[in-house]
């Protein structure tokens, strides 16, 4: 079942391949257009770029080219495929399922759609369509049960639903109505679906979707001012062995240097409401 | 100068809702990022820009006496058990300091008071508080001092 291509039995329906490509079309063009409309509200190429001057004249070295291309490529390889931002590992796990599996099930579709739209014997593509949902359904469920700030730190209800869960309840409708269309093929759950998926794309100008563009970018722009001596004003990197005879260090002098002070407040879950 | 956040750097991990002494940290209703709910009830712990891993909170220097580019920064670093913190003046002028990590986990080393030796009869009429610090500390029934502890005073320590 999880090889077969769900989008050939939709000609039962009455719903023609150009109906269908012309609603991916459409949802391409949604986002687009919410990720400008979403820029030009928020202005954030304006601060973004006003912050890099700022920071530009405390520089203490120009970069070169090659660094800022080797900066791009470990962004890329970095913060944008392995989602190292996230401190919380348990978050980055589940922000790497609910990427790779929503990247999985947007290509998969649009495969499916464009090349096989009639035929139902589609195995390689209709099995990542699948997997794509399912990643995201592990995921995504579990970061909206457990691992949501407003859960987990504000000691919110999964139930108390706010504007910042638009992005993250369409995402989860879309997939799992997707799936379970998959599974039983009724008219509603296809219904379903359909209105999920535009709600998702849809939405981006009131949703967090456009995150996964401008977040690479203020990574880079991170890195690219840790590395020309700006460092957004923050103090160099010490190592305690170091710093230990220094005279801000004096009044604990007696503390042994390989001492450890407890697991500090990072170890813990921030979950003390 | 209460603190704020770049919603740009901060990646949601609740961490400065969490510590805030004054429950004003929260997240945002829109973009699941924290923002400061009350900057009138900041009281400038630093807590909250000590505790993000993604140094995303700073301190908003009030126009009228802190403009041309002053800035006070920490970074805490767990792998080397130290916070170092950068002051830049209005002239230019940077300081840096750095001192260890002494925040204990949650909940651990709470004192059990029962088990405490009562204070003696001199002790309580000391003008001196239980728990005081270390070098005025009365746990050896006397108190310490910077000779006592092979210490000497000198210029920016005091005691």
């Amino acid at each position: 079942m999880i090889t077969t291509n769900p989008f050939a039995g939709l000609a039962e329906l009455g719903i023609t391949p150009g109906m269908m490509q012309a609603f991916v079309v459409l949802m391409v063009l949604a986002v687009v257009v919410g990720v400008i409309l979403d820029v030009l509200h928020k202005k954030s190429h304006k601060y973004f770029f006003e912050h890099e001057e700022r920071m530009k004249k405390l520089a203490t070295r120009e970069l070169s080219s090659a660094e800022k291309t080797s900066m791009l490529i470990q962004t890329i390889t970095s913060e944008v495929l392995t989602s190292s931002e996230f401190h919380n590992p348990k978050r980055r796990f589940a922000h790497l399922l609910k990427m790779y599996g929503f990247v999985l099930f947007v290509l998969s579709s649009a495969v499916l759609i464009f090349a096989y739209p009639t035929t139902a014997n589609a195995p390689f593509w209709s099995f990542l369509w699948h997997l794509g949902a399912l990643m995201v359904i592990v995921g995504g469920y579990w970061f909206f049960f457990s691992l949501r700030v407003d859960v987990q730190s504000e000691g919110n209800q999964w139930w108390n639903l706010k504007k910042r869960d638009l992005f993250i309840v369409s995402l989860l409708a879309t997939v799992t109505f997707g799936l379970l269309w998959s599974l039983f093929g009724t008219v509603v759950l296809f219904g379903l679906f359909i209105i999920s998926t535009v709600v998702l794309f849809g939405s981006v100008y009131w949703s967090k979707f456009a995150h996964m563009f401008f977040k690479p970018a203020a990574a880079y722009q991170k890195r690219k001012l840790m590395a020309d001596g700006s460092r957004e004003n923050l103090p160099p990197f010490y190592r305690r062995a170091d710093v230990l005879d220094q005279s801000t260090m004096d009044l604990v002098r007696d503390i042994p240097k390989d001492q450890k002070f407890g697991l500090c407040i990072m170890k813990d879950e921030p979950k003390h409401y | 100068m209460p603190t704020f956040v770049y919603m740009t750097r901060c990646d949601g991990c609740g961490y400065c809702v969490d510590i805030c002494p004054s429950d004003i940290m929260h997240i945002d209703d829109t973009w699941r990022r924290a923002y400061n709910l009350e900057p009138d009830m900041c009281w400038e712990c630093y807590s909250c820009v000590k505790a993000c891993p993604m140094h995303a909170i700073d301190v908003r220097g009030y126009a009228d006496f802190c403009p041309l580019g002053h800035a006070v920064r920490v970074h805490r670093d767990e792998e080397e058990g130290i916070i170092a913190w950068r002051i830049k003046f209005r002239s230019g002028r940077i300081k840096d300091l750095v001192a260890p990590i002494t925040t204990k986990p949650w909940g651990k080393f709470i004192p059990d008071l029962k088990q405490v030796a009562p204070p003696t009869e001199e002790q309580r009429k000391s003008q001196l508080l239980f728990n005081e610090p270390k070098y005025i500390r009365l746990d050896d029934g006397d108190l310490y001092t910077l000779e006592s502890q092979g210490l000497k005073m000198r210029q920016g320590v005091y005691y």
